[in-house]
């Protein structure tokens, strides 16, 4: 039936000035070459007109003259003057019709008229249904050749970009690494040398994939080697280089990226975050995340970068990525996720070692038949062991950066790790990115998968209220999201700017007898649904923001 | 192409009318069910399928638009049931009652 979503063209012939002819079938009229005295023209039948339902259960011709519907497409017919359609149905689907005007001779048309076209229509439509089918295999084929070359030059654009050549640095091994997803998406990565022999490190990750996504990262690119050139402010650079891209972003386009300064000689790191995978780094304690909170570029002008500063020791790693790598799903559809992520990161090794490692992971988790779904960028640092140390407590630093307070949300409960937070836009849809970020930061923590889709459906429920309550599906009124875990729960806060006051704690409880019967509105489902999938839900607000905490037990309980 | 948009194949099957549904399953669907089952309805069948087997993903509005499209149904005087459940949603299909009105069948075809 999807043929049906397309407007229907029809050949008409008609000849109204010419005496009519005696003929019981008018065999011109269903000629498909027009005569010099015929005229054709083009009838579109919308998928909502009502015609379109009544001539696909119609069982023969059909006079327009006596349908009584309220159609735009019944009321060009007659007035281009068809009196009798004759609908082609091909394995129960109408795949076109057979528009003719008045009979020549000026008589209605006859039954025997009438069972003639019949047999003519279950005849011909098998044969235009195969006629469509290939035309329609033509047309597939050029658009796939389209789509191809569409990607063929995003991957060109995207390699152009990309640098040659790795800084190399005395007691330090960098290595990078861009696989293209098939529909090449945005992702990117940079060193910019500045001044005092500092390094810049960007990566990012465009919305969007294929040409759009490679220009928008092109230009991004370009922005932030200028403002890099201009400030050793990684925050400062990130506000500037936002300035630049919001009055040119396209609409429901964004940038997330990170950029950060390295000091090779101390291993002291700076950066700012626009909304990016927060980076990892493996310390003698363990593997922390460097926090630093910013809406991606290109969303809102007047933002503010805060910056985070650490302290890479010797023989430490860090891991710079996109999402590809943590949103790869293996056979059975579940997702790498961050703990996976984080648990390799914690191997002792030098840091090439772990780019090849990480790749290596992936290629087993996700098996040889894989369709990679996004783009996958990884930037790895490692400084080398035994390397003098002018700095002490290097990894207590690390540590104690990577805990940072979040901005926005409530503090971290006492006795829980939190693993990550993010921010998203606004706007209708980014529930499900919310849903899926948070399944696949939990993934691999041994959640039932039962317990996991519910959890999925409490978190987009909820990151909906935030945006649509919350944000007012204004995108650049961010909907910060938390998750921690204990060894017992799960728990994620989600944070609305309550641009219309608080959630409405549903006054009615949403009752299918009175839905069905008209009496209740048919939404009205999201609380409902929260309160049934989780363990417990909380709401708090402090006049500014609005939290709801949503708690899920890990492991089901006699009562769960 | 965003292959999570939503869309619906019918197709008439001995007894009754199919409807597959694919893609997400949100508020972006309204249209394209509605018109659905107008198509449906235009058939006149008495019972409707309604194939969940490619639906990756329910949300609360995808919830209300399948009791919209249930209370027209019913109205119709027409039985419908849902096929192609994943067990999360036969779950959420029976925390909401709406299994009370219409046949979950387990597996694709019933």
């Amino acid at each position: 039936m999807t043929e049906l979503t397309r407007p229907i063209r029809r050949l008409l012939g008609r000849n109204r000035d010419t005496p009519a002819a005696s003929s019981e079938v008018p065999a011109s009229h269903v000629a498909p070459i027009p005569t010099s005295e015929e005229i054709s023209i083009s009838i579109d039948i919308a998928e909502s007109d009502p015609l379109m339902a009544y001539l696909q259960a119609a069982s023969g011709p059909v006079e327009i003259g006596r349908l009584e519907l309220d159609s735009p497409a019944v009321r060009a017919m007659a007035q281009a003057g068809v009196a009798l359609v004759v609908p082609l149905v091909s394995q129960g689907e109408l795949i076109g019709t057979l528009n003719l005007g008045p009979r020549l001779s000026e008589q209605d048309y006859s039954t025997d008229d009438r069972r003639l076209l019949t047999t003519l229509a279950a005849h011909a439509a098998p044969a235009i249904r195969v006629a469509q089918l290939v035309r329609q295999q033509a047309h597939e084929a050029i658009e796939r050749e389209r789509l191809d070359q569409e990607m063929r030059v995003a991957t060109l654009i995207q390699q152009q970009f990309l640098p040659r050549v790795l800084p190399a640095l005395p007691e330090w091994q960098i290595a990078a690494y861009y696989g293209p997803a098939r529909a090449v998406g945005g992702d990117f990565y940079d060193f910019i040398e500045m001044p005092g022999g500092r390094i810049g490190i960007a990566v990012g990750d465009v919305t969007d994939k294929g040409v759009p996504a490679a220009l928008v990262m092109a230009r991004t690119h370009s922005v932030l080697r200028a403002e890099a050139s201009r400030s050793d402010s990684p925050g400062e650079i990130l506000a500037r280089a936002n300035e630049l891209l919001v009055p040119e972003m396209p609409a429901r386009m964004f940038v997330t990226c990170l950029f950060a300064i390295l000091e090779p000689p101390t291993g002291k790191i700076v950066l700012a975050n626009a909304g990016h995978n927060l980076p990892y780094i493996r310390t003698d304690d363990g593997v922390v995340e460097l926090r630093a909170t910013g809406m991606p570029l290109g969303l809102m002008a007047g933002i503010v970068y805060e910056e985070t500063e650490g302290l890479i020791a010797p023989g430490s790693n860090v891991l710079l990525y996109s999402d590809g790598l943590v949103e790869a799903h293996d056979p059975a559809n579940e997702m790498f996720g961050f703990p996976r992520l984080r648990r390799e990161m914690t191997v002792d090794d030098a840091g090439s070692d772990l780019l090849d490692r990480l790749l290596d992971t992936l290629r087993r988790f996700t098996g040889p038949d894989w369709e990679q779904e996004d783009d996958i960028t990884l930037v790895t640092l490692h400084r080398a062991a035994g390397v003098a140390d002018d700095l002490a407590g290097v990894a207590d630093r690390a540590s104690a950066a990577a805990t940072a307070p979040i901005p926005a949300g409530a503090a971290a409960s006492a006795g829980s790790t939190s693993l990550m937070a993010f921010s998203i836009p606004g706007e209708e849809g980014n529930e499900r990115l919310a849903m899926d970020r948070v399944a696949a930061y939990v993934a691999g923590l041994g959640l039932p998968v039962a317990r996991l889709e519910r959890l999925k459906t409490a978190v987009s429920e909820a990151a909906m209220n935030a945006i649509e309550y919350g944000s007012q599906g204004r995108p650049e009124v961010l909907v910060d999201i938390e998750v921690e875990t204990t060894a017992e729960s799960i728990i994620v806060r989600i944070t609305d700017r309550a641009l219309s006051g608080t959630v409405p704690d549903d006054a009615e409880a949403p009752d299918i007898e009175r839905k069905l019967a008209g009496e209740q509105k048919p939404r009205g489902w999201g609380l409902f649904l929260i309160k049934n999938m989780v363990d417990s839900m909380d709401v708090t607000t402090d006049g500014l923001t609005q939290t709801v905490t949503l708690t899920m037990a890990r492991e089901e309980h006699s009562n769960g | 192409m965003d292959d999570r948009s939503f869309g619906a194949e019918i197709s008439e099957v001995p007894e009754e009318v199919r409807v597959r549904l694919r893609g997400d399953l949100n508020g972006r669907a309204d249209e394209t069910l509605a018109n659905a089952y107008s198509r449906v309805a235009a058939l006149g069948p008495r019972r409707i399928s309604l194939d969940f087997g490619p639906v990756g993903y329910i949300n609360s509005t995808g919830i209300a638009l399948v009791v919209r499209l249930l209370a027209d149904a019913r109205r119709d005087g027409r039985h419908v049931r849902a096929i192609g459940l994943s067990e999360h949603y036969r779950e959420i299909f029976r925390i909401t009652r709406l299994s009370d009105f219409m046949e979950i069948v387990e597996g694709d075809a019933g």
